[in-house]
């Protein structure tokens, strides 16, 4: 796809649908809205080959709210529609928006198979660890013993793991970022931009209405810095606001990732572990790490692309039986079989 | 392939006696080969040039237990020097090839029909197996039949004992060496079927020769054996079909390929999503196999993903179309419902099957029609079709396609599993003839909302990727005159109209119902839909012949009706509406028209025969 001639810098304007948000005040989607409205225009992609394609719930509206194409589809399916709009024109750049009722509970199926296939695009999965447009309700990301509307003595539903499914189905691309973190989240969304295939970013994303203050123990701006591991390729990691503490794997065998103090029992820097973003291991035991005995993991967890996509795997066999078969011919196919004639 | 037929007179042996049709059924155990025996038999006699339909008829379990009842797989041929189109009432040829095959098939053989039976499989432990508990070969129980008794198993081992093949391997064997009797019995030719085990076998070439050995052995053993009196080898004459080129089609094929030619002709891709199920998983074979015509298959992870990927394909300018069958599109509805919503082209194939849930999933039913017409929440109307034989299938298809992108609407194409896996001679079109349908994409931004109609009230399609198109849709309610969510009471009010108004229109533009036989008013006209076609045209040409005053009337479009259905209805004293349901279309015709319509319903997982239908023609006339 070759560009012709240069185009005007577009703006955060430029990406803004004339529609209301309807969101309500205080919401951490408007901060989530308000970062990807900014970042399209630094990506450069043209605004007509941008699709939004969302589900249901509170994070799928979405799409009404970018002046680029969208499709507002049903609940848990964005995946599965996104598929076939990638399918249909892989040139187009598909952002998905879910988040975590729509892609771990109604969707989860649909969720394993886009990340095991490895279609490309941006899957942004909205937790806010509990249901929103339904008023309330746990989610599958809740914690365990939650009281909402549905589980007044608390819910006995373990809590699922976004990154950790997404790994173990076969991801190639898994970060986490926060809502309101303004220089922290489109980082990632730029790599998950950049990344070939499906890119999952997991964006902890707070209800102000139904369960507000989920991430406070984290997120809270006197305990981010204790309580984030903010992971950087290459970077040892390290964490505290005099970024003094660090992991490393417990000495003794197995893989158990331990908090260590710098300069204390002789830790030196070089005993910290460098993250690799290449390495599924690690990135399955950074993905398990939580408060209070760790920090969470924020960043890219996980970046290993694959040789190829799902489209392009598709559309490589459509070249390759052309170029075998030749162009098909319709007459020729239905007499393809036995054939007579009756004069 | 194009040469012309061999003449059976070609064949050797004593003098053929001519007969006008034949009914044959082969049948036997899962393992036995059975429909394979049925296809090659097809093959050879489509090329001989007679005209027929098909009924295989197989259990859901791919390898039941061996010599049980329910393991029994059977194939049926009608085949005829003049016109048919159903697979015959009742045998006039059984082969059996083990005592559980007899007991299921027995019932349906015709007196003094022919059965032959391969006695090697008749022992005391198959017996048992199969409920018997005396011999039937012995027990006299089989005298009102003309019985030929042959230890095919025996004879067949005997014929590949020289070649280095195992005892395994030679005793399944057995029935080409059935096919081969059966070949010598009507005057065919084994070529055919010799090079396509060559070509099938070709990296076991000892296979192909075992199978070649013990084909040539039955043949020859009708040639040499002494045979029963009554039984004759037979002639039977080619068909006089219309002058052309044929090929012998599945429902299954004819779908796909038409839903490749449709695509072809409105110049769009096909994407096609599916999950396998029986029995609509070959058209996903087919179609997988068509890359280079522009289509795109994708085996989804499940029902819903596979007609989501579809809506997907056709919202970023594909044609998406997905295919299933029964508790598949059950689970497809909701997603339906936003393909009606948001008035995107979609086509849906239902291969109709035993129901309720898993149901009879080998057997074929016409019992979702109206979950096709009705069932989704909301007023969400659509249009529904049906193909009436397999080779209707391709035409049926093509227009399918035809409406979805004209209209831009999902379309919904009922077949059943007795159109899918049965066949009959195509009288092949030039596809060249037929005239295209190119879609137009909106381009033009000026004045532009996705939801803005054309006089049909279709919507513009606008894909993206389009400069200056940019817009939102999905399954929230939308404002008339702009295309943004609207909740308002009088805007839902016009869009529901709209939706059903738009649907309602496509009957100015589709054929009016025409009376496949007799006249156009009168005493009884029977009404049907779908895969009944060949049994009801048949009872109803037999009952006119003897002097009855009966119409037949069959519908292809089925949402909306024909607009002047009604009318044409109204015009016969009395509406006779046979089913494979329990009463579907006849309901639809009562609301529709307060026409005195009456159901004939059967829903024994087989088609119709003749008998049934014409029986109660004869009673409405009588009574």
């Amino acid at each position: 796809m070759s560009v012709a001639e240069p185009t005007p810098k577009l703006t955060r304007k430029d990406f803004t649908s004339d529609q209301e948000v309807r969101w309500c005040p205080g919401c951490g989607d408007y901060a989530i809205l308000a970062a990807v409205q900014r970042l399209m225009p630094d990506l450069g992609v043209p605004k007509e080959d941008v699709v939004f394609v969302s589900g249901i719930g509170c994070a799928a509206r979405f799409p009404y709210y970018m002046n680029t194409y969208g499709f507002h589809t049903i609940h848990g399916r964005a995946p599965a529609v996104a598929t076939g709009i990638k399918l249909a024109n892989p040139k187009l750049d598909i952002w998905l928006v879910s988040g975590d009722g729509d892609a771990l509970s109604i969707g989860g199926n649909h969720l394993i198979h886009l990340l095991r296939r490895n279609v490309d695009l941006q899957m942004l999965l909205f937790n806010n660890q509990i249901y929103g447009l339904t008023k309330g309700q746990y989610s599958p990301t809740s914690v365990l013993g939650q009281r909402t509307p549905s589980s007044p003595m608390g819910s006995v539903d373990p809590a699922a793991s976004a990154a950790e499914l997404a790994l173990g189905a076969g991801a190639h691309f898994v970060a986490r970022s926060v809502d309101t973190d303004l220089k922290h989240l489109p980082t990632v969304l730029t790599r998950a931009h950049q990344h070939r295939g499906t890119s999952l970013v997991e964006i902890f994303q707070n209800c102000v209405v139904f369960n507000d203050n989920a991430f406070g123990h984290f997120t809270a701006r006197d305990v981010a810095s204790e309580r984030q591991l903010l992971l950087e390729h290459g970077k040892p990691l390290l964490f505290g606001a005099a970024r003094d503490k660090g992991l490393r794997v417990r000495p003794g065998g197995g893989f158990q990732l331990e908090v260590v103090q710098l300069g204390e029992d002789g830790i030196g820097i070089d005993d910290v572990m460098v993250h690799d973003e290449t390495d599924r291991v690690l990135a399955g035991a950074l993905a398990q790490l939580q408060p209070p005995a760790f920090p969470v993991a924020l960043g890219v967890l996980y970046c290993n692309p694959a040789v190829t996509t799902y489209e392009r795997a598709v559309r490589d066999q459509v070249r390759q039986a052309r170029a075998e078969r030749g162009a098909g011919n319709l007459n020729a196919l239905i007499r393809s079989g036995h054939t007579w004639k009756v004069e | 392939m194009n040469a012309s037929a061999p003449s059976p007179s070609a064949a050797p042996g004593p003098e053929r006696k001519a007969l006008d049709q034949v009914v044959i059924r082969f049948a036997g155990d899962s393992g036995d080969g059975m429909q394979i025996t049925g296809s090659q038999f097809t093959q050879t006699t489509a090329l001989a040039g007679n005209d027929l339909a098909t009924f295989p008829d197989f259990p859901a379990e791919i390898r039941a237990p061996a010599g049980t009842t329910f393991g029994v797989s059977a194939f049926q041929i009608h085949f005829a020097n003049h016109d048919i189109l159903t697979p015959g009432d009742a045998p006039d040829v059984l082969v059996a090839m083990n005592p559980a095959a007899l007991k299921v098939n027995l019932p349906d053989l015709k007196d003094h029909g022919l059965l032959i039976v391969n006695t090697g499989a008749f022992t005391d432990n198959n017996l048992r197996k199969a409920g018997y508990t005396s011999n039937p070969l012995t027990d006299q129980s089989l005298e009102p039949y003309r019985l030929m008794e042959i230890d095919v198993s025996k004879l067949t081992l005997d014929a590949v004992q020289h070649l280095p093949v195992s005892q395994k391997e030679s005793l399944r064997c057995k029935n080409f060496w059935t096919l081969g009797l059966m070949y010598w019995l009507y005057g065919r030719d084994t070529a055919g079927t010799i090079a396509w085990l060559r070509k099938k076998f070709s990296k076991r070439p000892d296979l192909a020769d075992a199978n070649i050995a013990a084909m040539n052995a039955g043949h020859a053993y009708g040639e040499t054996a002494e045979l029963p009196s009554e039984v004759s080898p037979f002639t039977i004459d080619r068909a006089t079909l219309a002058p052309g080129e044929y090929t012998n089609i599945t429902g299954s094929l004819a779908t796909a390929w038409g839903l490749a030619t449709g695509a072809n002709l409105a110049g769009l891709e096909l994407v096609f999503g599916s999950y396998p199920i029986t029995p609509a998983s070959p058209m996903l074979h087919t179609l997988a196999n068509l890359k280079q015509y522009g289509v795109v298959t994708y085996q989804a992870e499940d029902e819903i993903a596979a007609v989501c990927a579809a809506i997907g394909a056709s919202y970023a300018g594909a044609l998406g179309v997905t295919a299933s069958s029964g508790p598949g599109i059950a689970l497809k509805m909701e997603a339906i419902g936003l393909a009606i919503s948001t008035e995107l082209p979609l086509v849906i194939v239902n291969v109709q099957r035993g129901g309720p849930s898993t149901g009879l999933p080998t057997k074929t039913e016409q019992s979702d029609l109206l979950q096709a017409v009705w069932g989704r929440n909301g007023d969400a109307p659509l249009v529904v079709l049906a193909a009436s034989t397999p080779s209707d299938c391709f035409e049926m298809a093509i227009e399918a396609v035809r409406l979805a992108t004209r209209y831009m609407t999902p379309v919904f194409l009922l077949t059943d599993g007795y159109l899918a896996n049965g066949a009959e001679p195509w009288r092949l079109p030039d596809i060249d003839a037929i005239a295209p349908f190119p879609v137009t994409f909106r381009t033009e931004p000026e004045g532009f909302h996705p939801f803005l109609r054309n006089e049909e009230l279709a919507r513009n399609w606008a894909v993206p990727g389009t400069v200056g198109l940019e817009h939102r849709i999905g399954g929230l309610e939308k404002d008339y005159a702009s295309g943004n969510v609207s909740y308002d009471d009088v805007n839902h009010q016009k869009m529901t109209w709209v939706r059903d108004e738009r649907i309602r229109r496509i009957a100015d533009h589709v054929p009016e119902q025409s009376v496949a036989l007799g006249e156009d008013s009168g005493e009884l006209v029977v009404v049907g839909w779908g895969s009944t076609f060949g049994a009801i045209h048949q009872a109803v040409k037999n009952a006119r012949r003897s002097g009855l005053p009966v119409s037949q009337v069959h519908v292809r479009y089925l949402n909306p009706l024909p607009r002047n259905l009604g009318e044409l209805l109204g015009r016969f004293k009395r509406v006779l509406v046979p089913e494979m349901n329990n009463g579907q279309l006849v309901k639809m015709l009562r609301a529709e028209y307060l026409v005195p319509a009456e159901g004939l319903n059967k829903v024994s997982g087989k088609p119709f025969k003749i008998s049934e239908i014409e029986q109660a023609i004869r009673q409405r006339l009588e009574s």
